[in-house]
């Protein structure tokens, strides 16, 4: 066992080895250990480099707030996790890890070369150069701060692991589990509450499991948390969550919290998520979130070796490390001094320490425990600087006067500075809630104040300090939650005892014998922020805080400034003579520690990413070849190639299948409304366009809708069922807007009127059967009804049954032949469309698809309300202003139609296009221009809406919008090319069977 | 993700409802007799309160009603919500009307 | 002004970085200005840069009641392009993005504008029609955009999921090269530092609490947080808060102001060559120089001033930046932020005079604000020199709504069928 490893104590089980690597070296830590406590008892503390001046980096800390120690885990090429906190990985057998943002070598490093430039490279050096010469910053300088920016490398291949989402509902959501955390999670419980318990670490305990000699109610604190657990484990009503951190707190208390499921495994168990997200609905929430302690800034803070000194603490006493052999502690703060009593119990030499509060404070509990164990203590003092390449060897100190002069630099040897400037409570999910901040004078940092959501902050992260008033205040915020939440709740009370030492602290920059020392002293020590770039920031005028982060980038590293925040505000405040408070604070935002955007995305991939809808002919479109397309959320069979066949041949086949023999197409996407009423004709008139009065039971008619604005908005058959029931049709994609949109104007506008409207597109599958043998395919199948053009003329409805199935049959041509459209029950859809298929062999029936129906109907010129249309259109401008009422008082969109600008003649109308070349086929979207050889700008007067090549006709067709274009039917326009103007004709948009014979067989 | 009151359905998550602008908006009963201005204030002209505001909504996956609320836009806090057709309480309307 | 350039920093690294001066001024408010700019973002610090420099306006004020550039301009996504549907958008547009070609020169303070290229995705039949329709509309105005295979989307950026078994497949793209990023606050204080050189006081923590007309209906001067200040000519250039700020002029806009998020990753190393948008998928990505993935998407769905998004917002737009780019599921979301965008009716802005004489309004930007800075900075600032507004900004005026004129960009792109 290494010699930095106590022989007992602590969490791990040194009876477990686990081999692991860290830049291929091997390593062997212990069950229980984190990669950063197994490296740290194998003697490695350089463990990173640092964003811009790539300087060698050890630990900080050791738990989420570490901004120093960020590696790769790398499981396999795909399972590649960079920008892991070394403190927060688990170890396990065969972790491999990589140190990042180094080339070639962690040791040796040329990036490392920024730190030699550093004088040029003050904060915002980039708003000041790299201007010269003008096309130089993207071809040349800023792909080289591309490239040494960054800090690890994302993976190559997509994610193979999966990650979950679940929402929770709880009573009582209590966030950390330290004394505070624990004891607000006992009372809840005992209260009867439903209680939810998350934890960032992988056990719970918070700070107890920090602590070698406290002890709750006379037991000792990890069996008493044992025993805690075992009953919360026990309560039915209790979910315990380890490994889980409250990363957002949005609004009307709704927590998500991040569970990390499988990362600290070995071997990946079958079935198992990577992460989970939770979202809790708390009726309260208890913030037990700890604090985290303060560095203190001084020059040379960010060599390996200098760290917290809670970070010693945890190291000594939860994995038995020593984190050095012969440690400085430099402090602001009472309790740092129980980290040098924590180093000498696991075999560590305190050579000094050096307190740097003004004389004249009064010692704390772990201070007098200090001097009474004789530890040697410099009163006064500060840090000059430090020395050692790769790892601190030696530390400055000198004397303070009472004049405030600084002495002469006393150097000594040490291999770990332990640092701390006070604790900062971690008040994140309090601001992120909207709840207000206050500062506290006697802790120097600020505590939550007002809150805004149902939330109690308590313990540590409520400024409250010594283990039986955290006990108490934990135990206080869950009875005062559990009963807010509706229960009869009594705090449970514990009386702690431990060393209690004070956690106040001082502002964190040390005092310089210049004002500008020669070796940078960290504030940001990711981003490498020094004091000089805050400095230069307030130079140059920027005051806000928030300009302040933003010129120097303090606080925006992956830490999102845990531990630099407030001594970069101290700093701002010292240097302009304002209270911290004053300055003001940045905003807190989610996520509290980084959140892996799989646990956002959950199980939204592949076919899961959106629901598929899907037609009662998919399954035999599919199995004959058929290409699909996605309509909103629908696949719709888009052509059904035979063998050799390309789209276009596809489409020729059906669309001249459809003209001479028969065609069948699945339209049951489209959307189906059911309007029933005693005032069902008199809601249509005010919503459509068109007069339904005069509409006859048995008969159907084309309808348009516009929105109150006046464009059209949708297009549909409605066909009238009986004097009060209309079926109403829809465009695929308009099915749910429209529905919505009637029924606010039928709740909200309308309300004397008595109809009824429920959505019916799922309830029926509807085939198309249109061409001219369409009656004999139907003939063959239905027994019950009378087909002939007497009985079904063109545009009627009546009912029946097909191939045993109840049926709507409409008479109706979206392809301009003879037509009919079942609608059947959609449990009978998929029967009904082989039935008819079977029955149609005999006719020549040819399936076909979306493409082969677009040119169908665009030969007729019958337009697409979303293709032919966009949102700017009046019925005027989509040529079906035949449609309207004329004789209505009102309908939606008519007032609008009055506005003077949609009354213009050049307006954009729709009329055909038929290119000179009959062989040239526009492009859909294409412009169009009134003469050829137009240079930029061109004058474009209108565009291609929909073009295709008609087999029918043996040429191309198309449609256009063109600004006045009605009036230039039999003109020439051009559709401007690259490299060429295509000539075209104006025409009318109807290009075949123009007296629509053809509809009636 | 709010929780709204649906006043026929009680407290459910956000997703189950679809906004629906400004409350209390009132389509003229004969258009052809307002002006382009009228007609324009109709259809675009929002109040957009920073504050206690009275806004729509549909249980669009539930009862599917239509509601009103009062909510305040700097907080997404609701202070009330009521049924179409309803005034809100007296104590709250404020600026929200 | 002191100039910024390599050299300088070299001068001023030997003086330990001791003689940088101040940016911009710490102004306090006069009495009077001959204009008043209400607004301290990119547009507003823009406007009052316009006016100095070109109009000779140097005795005005930008007022700002936070922080200059912390509303929008320092929240959003830095998208740069200009390859709009409509003449009018597309002039605009493209009048900004020339603009931000030399902007660093002309301001003398590095934008970091990277044209890296925009590209936008289809994933539908319906999207191919809209977005060539585009390409062709832009090609007539001169504006480059040009249609790009699967395959050659992905040559251009090859971390896309151009895979056919995907749930919506990439069908196409269409690619703006000269479109690209920039670095969001230099646009704000490059502005400010140039506009202060040329005499403009920039006020911050300065709230309008209300408007002073005079007998006949034109404005006289705004009160403020800091006391009245006349000015016979007010630019109100507020983004998310132009509703409550013309409230105190008495004038209505077609406006509501919704929640905008965005959301950065951990700093990755070089991953994403250019910007990707889908519109269909609802969400776009890009990286910055820093290395971090920087990510959007649409509005929330309720109007609100909390600046601030719910998570099933975000969490829809990281299954779409999964899906369309696999490899990232396992990076870490760093920050998550909202602002408030004003969104008209016709998604298109406002620049224009107001029935208030002497007051003029820059409103209505919703999402894409950001890209115009320069240009709208620009043509508004004509717009009150001129009491008249520029030829690009002339469509983009008030009653354009009730005339039915609208420039609906949203609507060209309607899906429907």
């Amino acid at each position: 066992m290494s010699a930095l490893r106590s022989p007992k104590g602590g969490r791990i089980d040194r009876a477990r080895p686990l081999q692991f690597t860290f830049d291929g070296k091997a390593y062997v830590g212990f069950v229980g250990d984190t990669l950063a406590s197994a490296l740290l008892a194998n003697g490695v503390h350089l463990m990173g480099r640092s964003f811009k001046y790539h300087r060698p980096r050890g630990l900080l800390g050791a738990g989420s707030e570490e901004p120093n120690a960020l590696v790769t885990v790398i499981r396999d090429t795909a399972r590649r996790t960079p920008n892991l906190r070394a403190t927060q990985i688990e170890l396990y057998e065969g972790l491999v890890a990589q140190s990042q943002n180094r080339w070639p070598s962690l040791q040796f490093d040329m990036g490392a070369i920024a730190n030699w430039l550093s004088p040029l490279l003050p904060a915002g050096f980039y708003n000041k150069t790299f201007m010269w010469p003008r096309a130089a910053w993207h071809a040349l300088y800023e792909p080289n701060i591309r490239a040494a920016a960054g800090l690890g490398t994302a993976p190559s291949l997509p994610d193979p692991d999966h990650y979950a989402q679940r929402f929770a509902h709880c009573d009582v959501l209590v966030i950390g589990s330290g004394p505070a955390g624990l004891a607000a999670a006992k009372t809840a419980a005992a209260s009867g509450a439903r209680v939810i318990l998350c934890e960032e670490q992988s056990e719970f305990g918070g700070s107890l499991l920090d602590d070698r000699n406290a002890t709750v109610n006379g037991q000792a604190a990890s069996a008493w948390i044992t025993d805690t657990l075992a009953v919360l484990g026990k309560n039915p009503r209790v979910r315990l969550l380890t490994r889980t951190t409250a990363f957002g707190y949005f609004p009307h208390n709704l927590i998500g919290l991040a569970e990390r499921v499988t990362d600290h495994l070995a071997e990946l168990p079958d079935g198992k998520p990577r992460e989970r997200l939770w979202q809790v609905r708390a009726r309260e929430v208890v913030i037990a979130a700890g604090a985290i302690e303060r560095p203190l800034v001084f020059p040379g803070n960010d060599r390996p070796g200098v760290m917290l000194a809670s970070a010693a603490r945890t190291y000594a006493n939860r994995y038995g490390v020593a984190v050095g052999r012969r440690a400085v502690l430099v402090t602001g703060c009472d309790a740092a001094y129980e980290a040098a009593l924590d180093l000498v119990a696991v075999g560590a030499h305190i050579e000094l320490i050096v307190d740097v509060r003004p004389k004249g404070y009064t010692p704390g509990p772990a201070e007098k425990a200090a001097r009474a164990a004789g530890l040697k203590i410099q009163e006064q003092s500060t840090v000059l600087g430090t020395e050692g390449t790769l790892r601190v060897s030696r530390i400055k100190i000198a004397a303070i006067d009472s004049n405030g002069v600084i002495g002469a630099s006393r150097s000594h040897a040490c291999d770990v500075v332990l640092m701390s400037g006070g604790y900062t409570p971690s008040v994140h999910l309090h601001s992120q809630s909207r709840g207000k901040l206050v500062f506290d004078d006697a802790l120097g940092a600020f505590i939550p104040g007002k809150t805004a959501e149902h939330s109690h902050s308590t313990g540590a992260a409520h400024g409250v300090q010594g283990l039986t008033a955290l006990l108490r205040d934990g135990a206080t915020a869950g009875a005062g939650a559990a009963t807010a939440a509706g229960h009869v709740a009594t705090p449970i009370m514990h009386t702690g005892v431990a060393l209690d030492g004070n956690m106040a602290g001082v502002p964190g920059v040390l005092p310089q014998a210049t004002s500008l020392p020669p070796t940078k002293a960290f504030i940001d020590f990711q981003n490498d922020v020094t004091t000089r770039d805050l400095a230069l920031a307030q130079r140059e005028g920027f005051e806000s805080v928030e300009h302040i982060k933003r010129y120097t980038t303090t606080g925006m590293a992956t830490d999102q400034g845990k531990t630099s925040n407030l001594n970069a505000l101290a700093f701002i405040a010292g240097q302009s003579n304002r209270r911290i408070p004053d300055v003001g604070v940045t905003t807190f935002r989610m996520p509290y520690t980084p959140t892996t955007f799989g646990i956002f995305a959950g199980h939204a991939r592949g076919d899961l990413f959106d629901p598929v809808r899907k037609t009662p002919s998919h399954d035999w479109a599919l199995a004959r070849g058929g290409v699909f397309e996605d309509v909103g959320m629908w696949k719709r069979t888009r052509y059904f190639p035979q063998a050799g066949e390309d789209m276009r041949a596809a489409m020729d086949r059906e669309c001249l299948a459809v003209r001479n023999q028969v065609g069948m197409f699945d339209a049951s996407t489209l959307g189906k409304i059911e309007v029933v009423g005693k005032d069902a004709a008199e809601f249509l008139n005010r919503f459509y366009i068109n007069n339904w009065s005069t509409l006859g039971v048995g008969r159907s008619r084309y309808g348009i809708l516009l929105r109150d604005d006046g464009f059209v908005y949708d297009d549909g058959v409605v066909a009238r069922l009986a004097e009060d029931r209309f079926h109403v049709t829809t465009t695929t994609g308009g099915a749910a807007r429209v529905f919505a949109m009637m029924e606010d104007y039928l709740q909200t506008e309308w309300t004397e009127l008595s109809v009824w409207i429920t959505s019916t597109t799922e309830q029926w599958a509807v085939v198309a059967v249109q061409g001219p043998r369409s009656r004999d395919v139907l003939k063959s199948l239905v027994s019950d009804m009378d087909l002939s053009p007497e009985a079904m003329p063109h545009m009627s409805v009546a009912h029946g049954h097909i191939a045993g199935a109840p049926m709507m049959l409409f008479r109706v041509s979206f392809s301009g032949e003879l037509g009919f459209e079942v609608n059947v029950p959609a449990r009978h859809g998929t029967a009904v469309w082989e039935a008819i298929y079977h029955a149609g062999q005999a006719f020549g029936i040819t399936p076909y698809g979306t493409e082969a129906m677009h040119v169908l109907r665009a030969e007729k010129g019958y337009i697409i309300v979303g293709q032919d249309t966009d949102g700017t259109m009046t019925p005027d401008d989509a040529a079906v202003a035949w449609a309207i009422g004329k004789a209505k008082p009102d309908y939606v969109g008519k007032r609008a139609l009055e506005r003077p600008a949609m009354k213009r003649l050049d307006r954009k109308q729709l009329v055909g296009l038929l290119t000179v070349d009959p062989q040239t086929i526009l492009e859909e979207g294409a412009q169009i221009i009134a003469s050829a050889g137009q240079t930029v700008p061109m004058t474009m007067i209108g565009h291609v809406t929909s073009s295709y090549y008609s087999a029918s006709l043996k040429r191309s067709i198309a449609l256009g919008v063109i600004a006045g274009g009605r009036g230039l039917v039999g003109q020439t326009i051009y559709v401007p090319m690259p490299g060429r103007d295509i000539a075209v004709i104006v025409s009318s948009p109807v290009f075949y069977d123009p007296k629509g014979e053809r509809i009636n067989g | 993700m709010l929780v709204i009151h649906c006043p026929y359905c009680g407290d459910r998550p956000e997703l189950e409802f679809s906004h629906g602008g400004q409350a209390h908006v009132i389509r003229p009963k004969d258009p052809s007799q307002a002006t382009d201005a009228q007609w324009a204030e109709f259809l675009y002209l929002r109040k957009n309160t920073r504050g206690l505001f009275a806004e729509r909504w549909r249980h669009v996956r539930g009862c599917g009603r239509f509601f009103n609320a009062i909510r305040d836009t700097t907080t997404d806090q609701f202070v009330v919500t009521y049924r179409a057709g309803e005034q809100p309480p007296a104590s709250v309307v404020g600026g929200a009307l | 002004m002191q100039k910024f350039s390599a050299w300088s920093l070299l001068k001023e690294a030997f003086g330990g970085h001791q003689g940088w001066k101040t940016q911009w001024r710490r102004a306090e408010p006069k009495a009077e200005y001959d204009a008043v700019i209400i607004g301290g973002g990119g547009h507003g610090l823009g406007t009052a840069y316009y006016l100095a420099a070109e109009h000779g306006l140097t005795n005005i004020a930008v007022i700002e009641k936070g922080w200059i550039g912390g509303g929008n301009t320092g929240r959003n996504t830095t998208i740069i392009r200009s390859n709009y549907l409509f003449n009018e958008s597309a002039h605009l547009y493209d009048h900004s993005l020339k603009m931000w070609k030399d902007l660093s020169q002309v301001l003398n303070y590095n934008t970091m504008f990277s044209p890296r290229g925009v590209m936008m995705l289809a994933h539908t039949v319906h999207d191919t029609q809209v977005i060539k329709r585009h390409v062709h509309a832009n090609r007539g105005n001169g504006v480059d955009n040009e249609w790009l295979s699967p395959e050659e989307a992905k040559a251009f950026c090859p971390i896309l999921n151009i895979e056919k078994n995907i749930r919506y497949p990439v069908l196409g793209a269409a690619l703006q090269r000269r479109g690209g990023v920039a670095r969001h606050d230099t646009v704000a204080w490059g502005y400010a530092r140039a506009a202060d050189a040329l005499g403009v006081d920039i006020i911050e923590n300065c709230e309008v609490t209300g408007m002073i007309k005079n007998a006949h209906g034109a404005i006289e001067g705004i009160e403020t947080s800091r006391g009245v200040i006349r000015a016979k000519k007010v630019g109100v250039v507020a983004a998310g808060n132009t509703s409550v700020v013309m409230g105190y002029a008495g004038i209505q806009l077609p406006l509501e102001s919704y929640p905008l998020q965005a959301l950065v990753s951990e700093p990755v190393k070089p991953l994403m060559p250019c910007v990707v948008m889908s519109n269909t998928i609802h969400a776009y990505m890009s990286q910055s120089d820093k290395g971090e993935l920087v990510i959007g998407a649409g509005t929330d769905a309720y109007n609100s001033y909390t600046q601030r998004g719910a998570l099933h917002i975000s969490s829809h737009t990281l299954e779409s930046i999964c899906e369309l780019f696999p490899m990232v599921r396992r990076l870490k979301m760093l920050r998550n932020w909202g602002g408030i965008v004003d969104t008209t009716p016709d998604r298109s802005p406002i620049i224009a005079k107001t029935p208030v004489k002497g007051l003029y309004v820059n409103c209505g930007w919703g999402t894409g604000g950001f890209k115009a800075t320069p240009g709208s900075a620009h043509v508004f600032a004509h717009t009150i020199a001129h009491d008249e507004p520029h030829p690009i900004n002339a469509p983009f005026t008030v009653e354009r709504f009730e005339e039915g004129n609208l420039i609906d960009e949203a609507a060209a792109a309607a899906v429907a069928h």
